[in-house]
């Protein structure tokens, strides 16, 4: 048997209140994270990975509600009392936001926001944590780093302050992070230096991560697994190399064949339609209206996890257009 | 001169212009109202020699007030003296300007003083309640929507009759001596001067608390461990104090002139109440003056504000 995963997320509902009703943003989420582990979070926006993470880190808003189970190290996540709950977010886990600027205070230093999560934890006192973080800048590149501590968010490039955010959540030494679009709001120029720091960093600690993006070319390149999210659902989860060269689920498939080509000049082909919120697909599939290979049994039902090919699919034609699929994605 | 560009010269740099800015403002200020109060209708003189004075009596008394001489030749004249101190001689009690104003000062600013601790303590308490809990804020907005709509003559009048008449705990009017029966005799009137912009602050307070606490980089905090106590001191109550800062000076600066309505209510013998006299019985020196005095203290408290936004927003220490 293999041992249990590190991180697992099993049947989650996120429901937000709204105008005396509910509103679901999560539905039937499972997935799971072992130790030293990569996972991909993949999906376009609205469609629920980031509230699932923040689910994971019980920093929903007001007005949420999350049902199901989040199991950290078998430990129950929902359920943590107020100080299991500050240690396990100020040493088990770390949150790589997508934008810098906004996450962290712009009237505070560099160095006391790096420093506050282990000071104002009891983890380390200050002049140690100022020893370490300094190592860690100069670990991911940040030259000068005795200097930056002493400069505010708004005197560095983007890029800079994305790494110093990694910086942030690697000083506690945690053993998960879950790095939300952590490159998306940076320039282009500086995205995939920042993703390789970040890549060398968990690999060279043995970190686990959950990496949310929409980006599922750089999800595959970057992850063992990968989870495609659609309308608040997962709908296919499987070895990451697996998935981008044979997509299973009609929605991955559009992903993977929407996306630009380096080789040749040509129009992107769009997956038609607009993307629904889980509160508004209806009794079926939530991706039928805009699935080519939908049924009137896609309308009507909704689809239950599939085992096929070592992966699971949410789509009841799987097996009737795996192949099909393979040929439109290529 | 070679430009300083470290952060620091650009600080001291920003201070220099707003200190010189303030200077400039008090200028124009004391130009506008030498030349506002010569330009007002009604004559010094007729007021000084009553409608019966022969007009060689008229003429002589124009002539040692100065009034025949053009006007910037005046207000020269004027400034070369405020500069060394003398604002000139009453013209009604024939006191040194400065003697009039000098004690009532003391009273006009303790009233100030108290109002403005009043408004600090009690607007900004209120304002960090009513942002934090959602039950908090419903209380404020009540206690806000009646400190903003009563006018403050109302409260005053309401006031008097209920702790002083009724209940007999503060005196009726009047300034007191010393300064615990002062701080006594100008407790009333300086709840009556606070309602109104002690319930703008709060109104302020809340709304920047609530919104700086749904700010992602308090998100950023939680979600480190750190206790709900710090994050509130370091971020949201840190970055709330930019606008409340201002809205609390703004405040403080109108209480000095809201004293005008206030002492007269109260019968309290402070600067207000003296430039309201002045002004009905065409004492300019003494109007010019106490006008001055409170552009003044308009400019010495909008010129703090400035600076201590220098001193909280590191983003402000940058432009210039």
């Amino acid at each position: 048997m293999t041992p249990a995963p590190l991180f697992r997320i099993q049947d989650l509902h996120v429901r937000l209140r709204h105008r005396g009703g509910e509103r679901t943003l999560v539905r039937e989420v499972s997935l799971s994270v072992r130790s030293g582990q990569s996972v991909g979070l993949v999906g376009e926006s609205g469609s629920g990975k980031s509230v699932s993470i923040k689910a994971a880190m019980r920093l929903l808003p007001r007005g949420t509600r999350a049902e199901g189970r989040i199991a950290f190290d078998g430990g129950d996540v929902l359920t943590l009392g107020r100080r299991e709950l500050a240690r396990y977010r100020s040493r088990e886990v770390a949150l790589i936001h997508q934008d810098p600027r906004a996450h962290i205070n712009p009237t505070r230093t560099v160095g006391a926001f790096l420093t506050e999560g282990v000071v104002h934890t009891g983890q380390m006192n200050r002049a140690e944590a100022t020893e370490r973080a300094c190592a860690l800048m100069a670990d991911v590149g940040i030259t000068d780093a005795a200097r930056r501590l002493h400069q505010y968010p708004h005197q560095l490039s983007g890029g800079l302050l994305q790494r110093v955010m990694i910086v942030a959540a690697l000083l506690p030494s945690p053993r998960l992070i879950f790095a939300d679009e952590p490159t998306t709001a940076l320039d282009v120029t500086v995205q995939s230096d920042v993703m390789a720091i970040l890549l060398e960093q968990i690999r060279e600690r043995q970190v686990s991560m959950l990496f949310v993006t929409h980006d599922l070319d750089l999800a595959a390149a970057v992850t063992d697994r990968l989870a495609v999210m659609y309308a608040g659902s997962i709908v296919e989860t499987g070895p990451s190399a697996e998935i981008s060269a044979r997509p299973l689920h009609p929605y991955t498939a559009g992903l993977l064949q929407c996306r630009p080509s380096t080789a040749e000049v040509k129009r992107l082909t769009a997956i038609p339609g607009r993307p629904v919120a889980a509160h508004e697909a209806g009794t079926g599939c939530s991706f039928a209206p805009r699935c080519p290979f939908a049924v009137e049994r896609c309308r009507a039902e909704r689809p239950h996890d599939r085992s096929i090919e070592g992966r699971t699919v949410a789509c009841h034609r799987v097996e009737e257009i795996a192949d099909r699929l393979e040929e439109r994605a290529s | 001169m070679k430009r300083d560009h470290t952060p620091r010269g650009a600080a001291a740099r920003k201070i220099a212009a707003t200190v010189a800015g303030a200077g400039a403002t008090v200028l124009t200020a004391s130009f506008v109202i030498f030349a506002g109060l010569a330009a007002a209708p009604g004559d010094p003189v007729s007021q000084l020699l009553g409608a019966k004075a022969t007009d060689e009596a008229r003429a002589n008394m124009r002539r040692r007030l100065g009034l025949d001489d053009p006007l910037l030749e005046r207000y020269r004249h004027w400034l070369t003296e405020a500069l060394h101190g003398d604002f000139g001689i009453s013209l009604t009690s024939r006191q040194e300007v400065t003697d009039l104003v000098g004690p009532r000062l003391a009273t006009t600013f303790l009233l100030v003083g108290m109002a403005a601790l009043l408004v600090v303590v009690v607007g900004i308490g209120l304002g960090v309640v009513g942002g934090l809990s959602r039950r908090g804020r419903a209380v404020v907005s009540a206690l806000v929507g009646l400190g903003i709509a009563v006018p403050g003559f109302v409260a005053a009048n309401a006031l008097i009759g209920v702790f002083a008449v009724d209940l007999g705990w503060f005196p009726t009017y009047g300034s007191g001596h010393g300064l615990l029966d002062r701080v006594w005799h100008l407790t009333l009137p300086a709840v009556a001067l606070s309602i109104g912009y002690g319930a703008y602050v709060s109104q302020l307070t809340a709304a920047a608390v609530a919104e700086e606490s749904e700010k992602e980089y308090v998100m950023t905090a939680r979600g480190r461990g750190v206790p709900a106590g710090v994050v509130l001191r370091h971020h949201t109550l840190r970055n709330a104090a930019v606008p409340v800062l201002t809205a609390s000076g703004l405040a403080v600066a109108g209480l000095v002139a809201g004293t005008v309505v206030v002492e007269q209510m109260f019968a309290v013998d402070g600067v207000g109440a003296l430039l309201i006299r002045s002004i009905s019985s065409k004492d300019h020196p003494v109007v010019t003056a106490v006008s001055l005095i409170i552009v003044v203290a308009f400019v010495v408290v909008t010129t703090l504000i400035d600076l201590l936004q220098v001193a909280l927003d590191p983003r402000e220490r940058a432009t210039s």
